[in-house]
């Protein structure tokens, strides 16, 4: 580990902390309707999109009408999407003459934009056309943010209103939120990659005759574009296969820190927003350092295991000074892919600059563990904050029994229908990952029939590390955050569909009952402080929430993992490769 | 229904505008404001498309400098990048190494070889390798051109990019820079090109 390492963590994490309040500022202006400094331009398209709309901004909605309404955009964004990919051949823009993407590839492709997971089976340089990867999978880049995001102001509104029925309108939350927050950033972000060497034109590839005589095709396209959206909303999808570890997604150390500060930008400023609209920054404040201190952690321990050498390869006769550089840029090094990796699992943002497969087997399990924690470090734009905010109700509920008190949060009693809804939507999470990694790794003759030898799918690694690019798939489906242990090939249908069918669960199946707890409590009248409130703002509370996130993962992963990366650590010690 | 409408109209309007507009815009202006970049960051010599700045390639004589191994297609194929993907424990990662070890000794290299040197990158389109993986193949790629070290060293020097304010980042040499500054500095004979 090197200075340099720890002063670029350093810098990353005082840009981000920096951000919060602005950025959080502006938010809670757009979300709660007052002008911002692009009023002026974009109210008009806002209100015409209304009209054609039928939208009336003024009438609010219940949590069960604002769900049904999220439910419709993201159906229809679905079914448009996977229209986009099985007809890309005929569809223009399309350079390299790709065909139209398979069944169960489209289906699993669709789901993964839309639930803002990104998860791709596919190669984007070696599949996909312009126009799919642009009107395609770009707009669910900023849909599916945008679902978030507003699903967390929703959430905020439960705690900030007294007695309401209302938790906002969705239609008019999830237009402002595209308007006036990811479409802005991204123009500006965009063209600040632009310059920094990403490239930006509609042609597909170019031929280049190297200096040793051969023909090296270069894939482009507009990539730029969507690299900025990719980024700040959390998305993750790259334009290519290698995804920010190519030099054309990420070219420079510039462009890098400034992607790792995107994927928490917003993220980050959810916290103050939440904040805001409760009327106490400090709430705000708690939850960030709550993630904060989970951040931290995981890359301090990343870093360390990264710049451990492999024992197999410096027995070969490679430098051991160099730590583990097998899927790493030396663009980057140790502590910028150490720390892409944690960031990326701490959000649901799923883009990678180094391949976490060929991580060192403890390094490697940091991200995994991000994952499976629920991505509430930071988080998915919108999904981190309100998969967080559910973990302080538990923390709150479990300090109540310890005094005997009903549990209040922010002036709401914590009761019994919140309790419940709350669990569930915790649980489903972990349901999805460990059963269907026991489901693919138990029962072979599932997946036998496609994981044939013409596809290459099913696992590349054997022994622990295979095990581990299972679990890390379907945490990777039911976190929605897209990246892998990419030794798994995962284009064949029994991948396809059970990957799909995890994302759709570890999407809708939280945040139907994450939006019920938002009605419920939203209904409750806010009681006023008293001397027994417990307070919510201190490192006593910061320390509780933090346990219980560690305790309920420790639990629920612990043995998981010590039949993937655990045991890999220790066959690795004794000298056994697979 | 009064979901389908607003849920289809959105979801149209939002196409057309983050869709298509606003890639078309960036495209637009990135043409117009950095078209270098924008179209690849491409490299010609004599008039011919040669490589982009930010690619990596393959290269196999002694007298150019060696990119690190890759795992895009068959080897720097820029329409398939790809990482190696192996785990620590994988015996097929231990014997690739093991090779391009042996290939460095088979040079005249002794002691450790530099890490990068002999790993995959993420990519598989590493334009860079490290200093030291550039320092330890200056006597081979110097024998070879019939420069003296010390100005192989010097061109080494002036490819090699630094931290941005010191700390940003990672030193690292462009290997297709490096080996363009060579071939100025030292163009290869018609024999070296035949003996191939």
């Amino acid at each position: 580990m090197t200075w340099q390492g720890w002063l670029q963590i350093a810098f990353l994490t005082a840009a981000v902390v920096a951000l919060v309040r602005p950025f959080g500022g502006y938010m809670t202006r757009v979300f709660t309707g007052e002008k911002v400094w692009l009023s002026p331009v974009l109210r008009p398209l806002e209100n015409a999109f209304y009209a054609v709309a039928g939208v009336h901004a003024k009438q609010e909605q219940g949590w069960k009408s604002y769900a049904l309404a999220m439910l419709a955009i993201n159906f229809a964004g679905f079914l448009l999407l996977y229209a986009i990919l099985r007809l890309q051949n005929v569809l223009p823009l399309n350079p390299q003459g790709f065909a139209g993407v398979s069944e169960h590839l489209a289906f699993n492709t669709a789901v993964s934009f839309v639930t803002n997971t990104n998860w791709q089976s596919y190669g984007g340089e070696s599949t996909l056309s312009n126009f799919s990867q642009m009107a395609g999978l770009a707009v669910q880049n900023f849909l599916s943010a945008a679902t978030g995001i507003v699903l967390a102001v929703a959430f905020i509104r439960a705690f900030a209103r007294s007695r309401a029925n209302e938790i906002g309108n969705f239609w008019v939350d999830f237009t402002r939120c595209n308007l006036y927050v990811l479409l802005p950033v991204s123009v500006v972000f965009a063209l600040f990659l632009v310059w920094q060497g990403i490239p930006q034109t509609l042609a597909g590839s170019i031929t280049a005759h190297t200096l040793e005589g051969a023909d090296q095709h270069i894939a482009l396209g507009p990539v730029a574009s969507q690299v900025a959206i990719k980024m700040f909303g959390t998305n993750g999808g790259g334009f290519f296969n290698a995804n920010a570890a190519h030099p054309f997604e990420n070219p420079t150390a510039l462009s890098n820190m400034a992607q790792m500060i995107s994927i928490f930008a917003i993220g980050a400023a959810l916290t103050n927003v939440f904040g805001r609209m409760v009327g106490d920054q400090r709430q705000g404040w708690a939850i960030l350092a709550v993630m904060g201190a989970l951040f931290l952690a995981g890359v301090g321990f990343c870093y360390w295991a990264e710049t451990q050498p492999n024992p197999h390869l410096t027995a070969v006769g490679v430098d051991p000074a160099g730590g583990n550089m097998e899927g790493k840029e030396v663009r980057f090094g140790l502590a910028n892919s150490a720390l892409f990796a944690v960031i990326t699992t701490d959000a649901s943002c799923g883009a990678v600059n180094a391949m976490h497969s060929s991580f060192s087997a403890l390094g490697g399990m940091i991200p995994l563990i991000n994952i499976q924690l629920g991505e509430i470090i930071v988080g998915g734009v919108g999904s981190g904050l309100y998969g967080m905010l559910l973990y302080v109700i538990l923390a709150i509920f479990v300090a109540g029994l310890m005094v005997g008190r009903t549990p209040e949060y922010l002036g709401k009693k914590i009761e019994g229908r919140e309790m419940r809804l709350t669990m569930l939507a915790l649980l489903c999470i972990p349901f999805a990952i460990n059963g269907m990694t026991a489901l693919a790794s138990a029962l072979p003759a599932l997946r036998a029939p496609t994981d044939s030898a013409a596809t290459g799918a099913g696992p590349l690694n054997a022994g622990p590390h295979g095990f581990t690019e299972i679990l890390y798939a379907y945490s990777s489906a039911a976190g929605n955050n897209g990246s892998a242990f990419a030794g798994l090939t995962a284009n064949a249908p029994f991948w396809n569909f059970t990957l799909g069918l995890t994302m759709l669960l570890g999407r809708f199946a939280m945040i139907v009952p994450m939006l019920a707890v938002a009605g419920s409590l939203a209904a409750k009248q806010k009681i006023p402080p008293s001397s027994g409130t417990f307070p919510t703002h201190g490192p006593l509370f910061i320390g509780l929430v933090v346990g219980v996130i560690l305790i309920m993962g420790g639990l629920t992963y612990f043995p998981a993992l010590t039949l993937g990366p655990i045991a890999e650590q220790f066959e690795s010690l004794r000298g056994h490769l697979f | 229904m009064s979901y389908v409408r607003p849920a289809l109209v959105l979801l149209i309007l939002f196409s057309l505008l983050v869709g298509l507009a606003y890639p078309l815009a960036i495209t637009g202006v990135a043409q117009a404001v950095f078209p270098a970049q924008a179209n690849g960051s491409l490299i010609t010599r004599n008039g011919q498309v040669v490589g982009s700045s930010l690619i990596g390639q393959s290269f196999s004589r002694p007298e150019y400098f060696w990119t690190r191994p890759s795992a895009a297609g068959r080897g720097y194929d820029a329409s398939s990048s790809s990482g190696s993907n192996y785990g620590p424990t994988s015996q097929a990662l231990v014997e690739r190494v093991r090779g391009d070890v042996q290939r460095y000794r088979q040079t005249g290299v002794s002691g450790v070889i530099p890490a990068d040197l002999v790993t995959a990158s993420g990519s598989g389109l590493d334009p860079h390798i490290s200093p030291a993986a550039a320092r330890l193949q200056v006597p081979r790629v110097a024998a070879a051109r019939h420069l003296s070290e010390r100005q192989v060293s010097a061109l080494v020097a002036q490819s090699t990019e630094l931290p941005l304010l010191g700390f940003l980042g990672e030193p690292a040499v462009n290997v297709l820079k490096l080996n363009l500054a060579l071939d100025a500095a030292a163009p290869m004979t018609r024999e070296a090109h035949a003996s191939d």
